[in-house]
């Protein structure tokens, strides 16, 4: 039964996903299921991430969008299973990760992929370096725990990495603690460190979001050098649409622990259906238009992940919400799988698309 | 990094100047204000005013203050004579004067009864140091468990019960009803070593119970907020062993507050353990000043106060040092 069912899914994924999930027929490098994690704290139970789907090939990338909150982060740290030791965590679901599922994998496994196989990039990487070790011991160990080599190959492999990522003197700057470093430059070398072991799939957590403006654009532009160079599947975690339309192939939007838009980067900024990617959308600034005469803020505050709205999650901000008797406030809107472009809400497609193209996009 | 290291000693020589002037003036005070004169305190009951008057100009005590203070420092550095006509008597370097009420010179006791307080400081250090990091390790570990409750128990219990009351019920219990370990006198460690530990072991007990509860609740404080930092995150992201994240990168953070405290409570300890001593009955500076108190001895509670003051500030210095190493950040600001 259960053998079925992952047969049809794979199959129905294969067909109908975005462009991330490669040729048909065969499982794609991440292919990620129903997955689903949950915290028990004492003021209840916190569905982080609630039934994710989407699929990965090597070499491109995806963007996985939302508010702060929206189960985004949990999502990376869960392929990575890095939820674990938070206490009272449930996982379900399947992580597959070229042919393997991380999620029945035991942890003594997926602890060896880690670092290896699949590497994360954090936010901020003043707080995410040790500030006690050195830049380039820190690269060392990452390096030495996955490769049997002396610490004076290591080292060198260190410096090889500092220089490819862009850092000056990089066999001189390689003993410099991360207080040393700016901001931008700690940036690059926790990428450096990411990818000191070629790792397959590369997840970044808000990468630039910790930068300031120009020094976002130079660390986007390496990690998609540093992606065609390695062929590296990668997840891009943010809140910034201007981050996923530079990089990502296929963008993931989040709200609530759900997904609630899955598409190409292209279909979702030509054609978003989701009230809530509109909202993302009308909040972005834009420079290659006229200046708007204000940005459309989303009205309210992303949800408590304890004490989700019930129905569709996001219809106490949704403008749409009630149109023409739709039963927001009381069903959970689902993601449509079968389409090529995923969309949870209950307004019908071709309504979506008509309200987009007379209502929304004239104004964004 | 030398100018650091330089920058410290001049503020821990400065610090002790300041604190040996403090003490000075207060001791100086004391008798004044209570009106006895520190020269019939030699003297003794049976003197004639005469005598009275030669041995407080003997021993300076008619020269104002700041004079006597400077010749207190300089027989600290280079020795002293005490001179009233043919009659010299020569106090040799450090130079901390007499005892009020034996006439012995005070910086002979002192050394003393250092070996004493040093064997129970270092001893109960070591303990205090091991047992209450792994303690606090291992209860924040296992947060919420019966284990990290019981030690918690342990500690609250360990930072309110007074000395006198563990350390009685200890001796009570494993020496006079067990019979353990051996009661009677302090045997000095190159004598009889065996006798020495036997000896020592429970008052090293007794008083690292005390600072073991203040460690275990300090790293286990520690603990739990650095497990919480992104480095550690990060740290398991490279594909780390738990130990290796844990016992590295969680540790290094711990062992900085650790180091400071450490430094600190050892300095003070060395300085004496009054209660302790007290109750163990070991000859060690704590003994020397609780008995001296008693005896309105000043001198010797001044020299005790500056020898402890001494190993504090030392102690500090050390700290700092020390910090510098563990923390590359206060290296290079």
């Amino acid at each position: 039964m259960t053998e079925r069912v992952k047969g049809m899914s794979t199959e129905l994924l294969a067909e109908t996903s975005p462009a991330g999930a490669g040729s048909p027929g065969a499982q794609p490098f991440l292919d990620v299921r129903d997955l689903r994690i949950s915290f028990g704290t004492d003021d209840g139970l916190v569905k982080a991430v609630d039934g994710v789907t989407f699929a990965l090939a090597r070499g491109k990338t995806l963007g996985i969008v939302g508010e702060s909150g929206s189960g985004k982060s949990v999502t990376s740290l869960g392929i990575l299973g890095l939820h674990r030791g938070r206490g009272n965590t449930h996982v379900s679901g399947e992580v597959w990760l070229d042919g393997e599922d991380l999620i029945s994998a035991t942890p003594e496994h997926v602890r060896e992929l880690r670092g290896k196989k699949m590497a994360m990039i954090f936010q901020d990487p003043l707080t995410a370096m040790h500030p006690y070790y050195t830049i380039g011991a820190q690269i060392i160990e990452a390096y030495r725990i996955h490769h049997k080599v002396n610490k004076s190959v290591a080292r060198q492999r260190a410096i090889e990495m500092l220089d490819r990522v862009g850092i000056p003197q990089a066999s001189k700057r390689v003993d410099d603690y991360p207080h040393q470093f700016s901001g931008g430059m700690r940036q690059r070398a926790m990428i450096a460190m990411a990818l000191v072991n070629n790792p397959e799939l590369l997840i970044a957590d808000e990468p630039t979001t910790a930068l300031d403006v120009t020094v976002q654009a130079q660390i986007l532009d390496l990690i998609r050098d540093l992606q065609e160079e390695f062929g590296s599947a990668v997840i891009i975690i943010t809140h910034d649409l201007g981050v996923v339309a530079e990089l990502a192939d296929d963008i993931l939007v989040m709200y609530g622990g759900k997904c609630v838009e899955y598409g190409s980067a292209e279909e979702i900024f030509r054609r978003p259906e989701h009230p809530y990617a509109w909202g993302l959308l009308g909040s972005m600034p834009r420079l290659d238009q006229e200046v708007r005469e204000r940005l459309t803020p989303i009205p309210g505050t992303p949800p408590s992940l304890i004490n989700l709205p019930s129905g569709c999650a996001f219809h106490p901000r949704c403008q749409q919400v009630g149109r023409d008797g739709i039963p927001c406030k009381t069903e959970i809107p689902t993601l449509d799988l079968g389409a090529r472009h995923g969309v949870a809400c209950h307004i019908a497609p071709d309504a979506r698309r008509r309200i987009f193209a007379e209502e929304i996009a004239p104004n964004l | 990094m030398i100018r650091y290291i330089i920058r410290r000693l001049i503020i821990s020589v400065l610090l002790l100047i300041v604190v040996s002037a403090v003490t000075f003036g207060v001791f100086f005070l004391i008798p004044k204000l209570s009106g006895t004169d520190p020269a019939r305190m030699y003297a003794g009951k049976i003197a004639d005013p005469a005598a009275v008057k030669a041995i407080g100009v003997k021993l300076g005590f008619d020269k104002p203050i700041y004079e006597q203070y400077g010749l207190f420092m300089k027989g600290i550095v280079v020795g002293r004579d005490y001179n009233a006509g043919p009659d010299v008597d020569h106090c040799p370097a450090p130079c901390f004067g007499y005892s009020f009420k034996t006439d012995q010179a005070v910086w002979p006791l002192l050394l003393n009864r250092l070996p004493v307080t040093a064997s129970l400081a270092v001893g109960a250090a070591v303990i205090w140091l091991i047992c209450g990091t792994l303690a606090g390790v291992i209860s924040a570990l296992r947060r919420g468990s019966i284990l990290d409750r019981s030690v918690m128990v342990v500690a609250l219990a360990g930072v309110s019960l007074p000395i006198y009351f563990t350390g009685l019920i200890a001796q009570l219990v494993f020496v006079h009803q067990l019979h353990w370990f051996p009661g009677g006198a302090y045997v000095p460690l190159l004598q009889d070593p065996g006798g020495w530990a036997g000896k020592l072991f429970l008052a090293w007990v007794t008083l690292a119970l005390l600072y073991a509860a203040t460690y275990a609740r300090l790293t286990r404080a520690t603990m739990l907020e650095t497990v919480g930092e992104d480095y550690i995150r990060t740290a398991r992201a490279k594909g780390l062993r738990e130990r290796v994240v844990i016992g590295k990168h969680a540790m290094r953070s711990v062992l900085t507050p650790l180091v400071t405290i450490f430094g600190l409570d050892l300095g003070g300890a060395l300085g004496g353990a009054i209660l302790t001593e007290s109750v163990f009955s070991l000859p060690g500076l704590g003994k020397l000043s609780i008995d001296a108190v008693g005896q309105k001895d000043l001198p010797i509670i001044l020299g005790v106060t500056l020898f402890a003051a001494f190993f504090i500030v030392v102690a500090n210095f050390l700290v700092d040092l020390l910090y510098a190493v563990i923390d590359p950040r206060v290296r290079l600001s």
